[in-house]
């Protein structure tokens, strides 16, 4: 199987910061000794170095660490010693992860006064112990209840194709960080869409896996319910190289599968003759620009897909989802709303507060409505094993667009991007988000599969990159 | 006439304990009425009696 990003202007590895290296190109060149982990690192410094200060996609920068950490890899190499099959590859996280040494902000004010995290979390672990370095920690929507990727506190991560608009939230330095090439891959987190709509907007792939897949443990929580932790990459298979190297239970986190690992990079290649894709109907096919119909026709067009099915009570699911957030974030912060009102993002603050006046049994039923929802979207699932629907409405809006007119009718942006990504993650479907290389702005697409079955996701992402149907285009003007 | 939205926000922040300023409750009386449209939403969808929460917590 070819595991290298299939749409990389180069198929070089190179030392060069300006250079845009898969992770496993990177981690092939180290085990082979052409090139140094040390030189891989300090490539991605610089380049971080170089471009961060036009994107703000990071907020810490652990470079003394990662240096460190690539020493150890090229003594080990040296030493005959099997490092990984991520070795010396750069990584960041969503600075919502614990970082041992930092105070894991959450892209909050308040956090940012905790003291420093005493151990990273499970998945920083895990891609360490794979060989993959940290190079430091990422910008976010404050608390995770975002879709634009701004920040009032540390200012916009911003999209690299276009740094007058949204990287997309709540994952937006991410989005920014891989999307601009500052690091072939990145950590984040989807509650509502917070992986899928930043990887729509920056042109990147991005893993929502199934709930409970991967561990949660010590990273900073938003809405137990539905909060996923996820990689970004520019490609299928560096994704799914992260999401290998991550799997596993862990006692730490009470909602993670106690399934065995169960590898993808290995079938990535397997091709899709054997499955039965469907585009999503119905409330997946409203409140949709032009470039995210033209993304959904590419997709299908290219995977032969030509039923429709109509996946029932979308837009209520939708609806269920949003309460259920609003209430679960309230609960969560309601020491801070009453002790630190003003150091909330106001537009945050505000939310949250309306979130704590939701009567208790309206959640109650919208908790139950999940439950009739996921068994009717399961039934979907013995006819078909991939949907397609859309991740965005639209191409990446700019930076302050407040509003946004979806068939017909004006509605503030904010709430409202995640309209198609919220009834996917409500019931925990694993999605992979594949870019469409649309001019001048990519655009995403879900590619949703059944529960525990990420490798039929990731099978038709690598598919649709060996067509040429989907890629992550190079940053433009960086 | 008191709108009764204006009243349940100062009824439900006291009951709470949670201190809303008068410039943040235009905001916050917004977002609520998209909260409670969306929850409506999911409340006029009937459901067997016998329907779990997807919350269930198994021992």
């Amino acid at each position: 199987m070819n595991s290298h990003c299939l749409t990389q202007p180069s198929p070089r590895v190179s030392s060069v910061p300006d250079a845009i290296n898969s992770a496993a190109d990177i981690a092939g060149a180290v085990t082979a000794r052409t090139m140094s982990a040390k030189e891989a690192i300090d490539a991605a410094l610089a380049r971080i170095a170089r471009y961060d200060g036009i994107l703000n996609s990071f907020t810490d920068i652990t470079a003394e660490r990662a240096r460190a950490r690539a020493r150890a890899i090229d003594t080990a190499i040296a030493a005959g010693q099997t490092v990984g099959p991520l070795a010396g590859v750069p990584f960041a996280v969503k600075n919502l992860f614990d970082v041992a040494g930092l105070p894991t902000r959450a892209g909050a004010k308040i956090n940012r006064e905790l003291p420093p995290a005493a151990r990273d979390a499970t998945l920083i672990e895990r891609m360490e112990a794979a060989g993959a370095v940290l190079v430091g920690a990422l910008n976010m929507g404050e608390y995770a209840y975002d879709f634009t990727g701004e920040n009032i506190h540390d200012g916009p991560s911003r999209n690299p194709h276009d740094t007058t608009r949204m990287s997309g939230g709540s994952s937006g330095g991410s989005g920014s960080a891989v999307g601009g090439g500052l690091v072939p891959i990145a950590l984040g987190s989807d509650t509502n869409g917070s992986i899928r709509v930043p990887s729509s907007f920056c042109g990147i792939f991005g893993l929502k896996p199934t709930y409970g897949r991967l561990s949660r443990a010590r990273s900073f929580p938003f809405v137990a319910s539905f909060d996923h932790l996820g990689p970004f990459a520019r490609c299928a298979a560096d994704l799914a190289l992260a999401y290998d190297a991550m799997q596993g239970p862990d006692s730490d986190d009470a909602a993670c599968t106690t399934r065995p690992v169960e590898p993808v990079t290995p079938r990535l290649g397997d091709g899709i003759g054997d499955l039965r894709i469907a585009i999503a109907g119905g409330h997946f096919q409203t409140n949709l620009f032009l470039e995210a119909r033209q993304a959904i026709a590419h997709v299908a067009t290219a995977l032969g897909a030509t039923q429709t099915v109509e996946v029932p009570e979308a837009a209520r699911a939708r609806a269920a989802a949003y309460v259920i957030t609003t209430t679960e974030g309230a609960s969560l912060h309601l020491d801070r709303l009453r002790k630190r009102p003003h150091d909330f993002d106001p537009a945050v603050r505000d939310r949250l507060l309306a979130g704590a006046m939701i009567p208790a049994p309206l959640v109650d039923r919208a908790q139950k409505f999940r439950r009739w929802y996921r068994e009717q979207v399961l039934k979907l699932f013995e006819t078909v094993d991939v949907l397609i629907a859309p991740a965005t409405p639209c191409v990446a809006p700019r930076l302050g667009q407040a509003t946004f007119v979806l068939d017909g009718v004006e509605l503030p942006v904010r709430a409202n991007i995640g309209l198609h990504t919220q009834p996917i993650s409500f019931i925990g479907l694993p999605v992979v988000a594949v870019p469409v290389a649309l001019a001048p702005m990519p655009i995403g697409v879900q590619i949703i599969a059944a529960p525990w079955r990420e490798d039929v996701a990731l099978r038709v992402a690598h598919a649709l990159e060996r067509m040429g149907a989907v890629s992550a285009p190079p940053p433009k003007g960086l | 006439m008191a709108d009764p939205l204006d009243e349940y926000i100062d009824a439900v922040a006291t009951a709470l304990r949670l201190p809303i300023e008068e410039a943040w409750k235009p905001s916050v009386k917004a977002n609520l009425d998209v909260s409670l449209k969306l929850a409506r939403m999911v409340d006029e969808f009937a459901l067997p009696d016998a329907t779990e929460p997807a919350s269930i917590f198994r021992a």
